[in-house]
């Protein structure tokens, strides 16, 4: 498969957006900006970034509690992101969410979660939604290895795959849920070969590879949007901070086991890759770099200037007030 | 002529069909939904007409299908939920509290969620602990559900087309003992509002806000009442989420005594809610404590005199209105 240089460079783009953004939220909750939970998604930015490429604005994203990856590679802009943890009215959520509940429709961004395993069945829900009104749109999931013991996975696949919907599950495989290793809440930890077993396309890839996680999504996705129904793609990353911002992350993995992680970075390798080729140029990428660190800093200056939610709407838009 | 008699069940279904061919949107899920038509003959006919995307028999997995019933009212159509008997609703408690219900709220109105959740409610004909439940008062307690009890053939086909048309997610619970009740019905398509109580007899003595099948059973007492020289007023609130409050206020404002029967359970229930807020907004108009008369809080047992005991009766009713009548 040969990529477009542009495509090349707009996967390296959302990468280091949201490395940077992510750095941005870290330092923020460092500093009391951010009063809920942070939960960053340094390391794995490549399954994102390259399952998120060949979506359009109206497929339909559902993530999880480490969305904000997700949600920027959708097409949140960052300054409706960070003003969202900050709490501000600006924010994707108007302030009502936080971290855990980024909503941005208009994007096809229907919401990270604080409970893990609903984006499962609600992807497959827009799948059923999307089949039903026979249009070419796809229901993504993304969710951890955290997930795939809990039944709405099963329910989940074994449901688009009789119906043959839509859907695109990705699992983000980074070995621990909070501080469980995957090994220890599951026997069988091939969570590719465990989905094969409900008859669903399903291929496991180097989540830290953008490109591999780039190709196994664009064919699910045009199998999807062709009627093929339902793949799942199993991405082995790792998180390189700890579960939480603020959390620590003593005790259940080591110092070699991250550092290793480290080593293999998904931007790092990715822009090596690509200055190898010859694909793209020192400038090509230092442009991108510089622009990303802006658009970030921009990002946190309309967050901070922008204005509280108004407390006299605090209970507005529970019904929706048409009957 | 004559108007024409349907059942409950029947009249319902006259709802369901009218939306589906007005509404391409709609599918229902559930188990035995499709080609035969319903345990309860819910959807009897309908699989014929609407085909097996619309009328889906789905695995026995009601957490899983309700989580895909969020997601496919995020993205535009208007899925009905077919439960069965409505206990199986609490395998899917979680998807129903911290998703369909919160989903507006949290994108400030640029979602709806239109889902429609049905099922059979209530105790009777020995179907023992796990299909005899109301559960009504967990959904009253959470924001963002509305719930509906009808208890008319007429009312039941009313408000279950205005579901059908409501963009928030609807708990349409329909008791047991009353889906074989006959009861004119017109052929043509209506909609009943949320939030709008009937007032079934007028009376200036008591009054008896009465839920699900203690209507009929309320009513079947009130001649005898009557003749004892008690006037009942009963009101059947039909939704009570939303309640209508001001329909009761005014009847106590009349009357100065009010009981509130209900099968389900006293504790937090839609009776202590409503006596909380006569309470707060009509006490001067009490001439006598509100009571309650409820179903008894305990699982619910098979043999028939265990489960004729945790019942009201209608002798139950008789002698708490005689006993508020007294006072
Ligand atoms: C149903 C539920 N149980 C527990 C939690 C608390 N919790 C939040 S994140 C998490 C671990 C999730 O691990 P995984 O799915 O692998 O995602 P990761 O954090 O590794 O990205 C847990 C247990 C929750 N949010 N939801
Ligand atoms: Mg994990």
């Amino acid at each position: 498969m040969t990529i477009p240089k542009d495509t090349l460079l707009s996967l390296y783009r959302t990468m280091v957006r949201i490395r940077r953004c992510e750095e941005q939220l870290a330092r923020s909750y460092a500093a009391g900006t951010i009063t809920g939970a942070c939960h960053t998604y340094v390391g794995e930015e490549a399954v994102a970034t390259g399952v998120c490429a060949h979506l359009r604005d109206d497929d339909a994203v559902f993530s999880t509690h480490r969305g904000h990856g997700h949600a920027l590679a959708k097409g949140v802009p960052p300054g409706a992101l960070v003003a969202e943890l900050f709490g501000r009215a600006t924010g994707c959520s108007g302030g009502r969410g936080g971290s855990m509940h980024l909503f941005s429709p208009e994007v096809g961004m229907m919401g990270t979660s604080g409970i893990v395993g609903p984006c499962i069945l609600q992807a497959t829900g827009a799948g059923y939604s999307f089949q039903l009104k026979e249009t070419d749109q796809v229901g993504v999931a993304f969710f951890g290895d955290g997930a795939v013991n809990n039944g709405a996975f099963h329910e989940g696949l074994n449901m688009a795959t009789i119906w043959d919907l839509p859907v695109l599950f990705v699992c983000e495989n980074n070995m621990y849920a909070t501080e469980i290793a995957f090994k220890d809440s599951a026997r069988n930890t091939d969570v590719a070969g465990r989905a094969a077993g409900y008859g669903l396309h399903a291929e496991a890839v180097d989540g830290n590879d953008v490109l591999a996680v780039y190709e196994a999504a664009g064919a699910a996705v045009a199998r999807a949007r062709q009627g093929g129904g339902p793949s799942l793609i199993e991405c082995r990353t790792y998180r390189t901070r700890p579960h939480a911002e603020g959390m620590r992350d003593g005790g259940y993995r080591s110092q070699e086991e991250i550092d290793s992680w480290k080593a293999r970075d998904p931007i790092s390798a990715f822009a090596q890759s690509l200055l190898d080729d010859g694909a793209v140029t020192a400038a090509d990428l230092q442009t991108i770099d510089a622009a990303i660190v802006a658009e970030i800093q921009e990002a946190v200056v309309f967050a901070t200037d922008s204005p509280w939610p108004d407390a006299t709407t605090v209970a507005d838009h529970i019904y929706a007030g048409t009957v | 002529m004559a108007a024409r008699e349907i059942n409950f069940t029947e009249a319902a279904r006259e709802a369901l069909a009218a939306a589906m061919t007005r509404d391409p949107t709609i599918f229902v899920l559930g188990e035995g939904i499709g080609i035969r038509g319903g345990n309860f003959n819910t959807t009897l006919g309908l699989f014929e007409r609407f085909g097996p995307r619309r009328l889906r028999d789905t695995p026995i997995c009601e957490r899983g299908f309700v989580g895909l019933c969020t997601g496919a009212a995020m993205t535009g159509t208007r899925p009905v939920v077919d439960f069965m008997f409505i206990d199986f609703i609490l395998d899917s408690v979680g998807e129903l509290t911290n998703q369909i219900a919160k989903i507006q709220y949290m994108t400030g109105g640029r979602l709806k969620m239109p889902v429609l959740l049905r099922g059979c409610v209530g105790i009777g004909g020995g179907a023992a602990t796990h299909h005899s439940g109301s559960y009504y008062p967990l959904f009253v307690n959470v924001p963002g559900f509305r719930v509906v009890v009808p208890t008319t053939p007429y009312d039941a086909k009313g408000l279950l087309s205005t579901a059908l048309r409501c963009d928030d997610p609807v708990l349409f619970l329909e008791h047991k003992s009353l889906l074989n009740v006959r009861g004119e019905v017109p052929e043509e398509d209506y909609q009943i509002p949320f939030g709008q109580a009937r007032l079934c007899r007028q009376g200036t003595g008591v009054t008896v806000v009465a839920i699900g099948p203690l209507v009929p059973k309320c009513l079947a007492v009130c001649d005898t009442l009557a003749a004892e020289g008690i006037s009942v007023e009963v009101i059947d609130p039909r939704t009570l989420a939303p309640l209508d409050m001001d329909t009761i206020l005014v009847s106590v404002r009349k009357t100065g005594k009010l009981l509130v029967a209900d099968e389900s359970f006293g504790p937090c229930g839609v009776g202590a809610e409503i006596a909380a807020q006569v309470m707060a907004q009509g006490f001067d108009d009490l001439a006598a404590p509100v009571r309650r008369l409820n179903g008894v809080h305990t699982p619910t047992p098979y043999s028939p005199p265990l489960e004729a005991a945790v019942v009201p009766s209608m002798d139950q009713v008789a002698a708490a209105v005689r006993d508020l009548a007294a006072e």
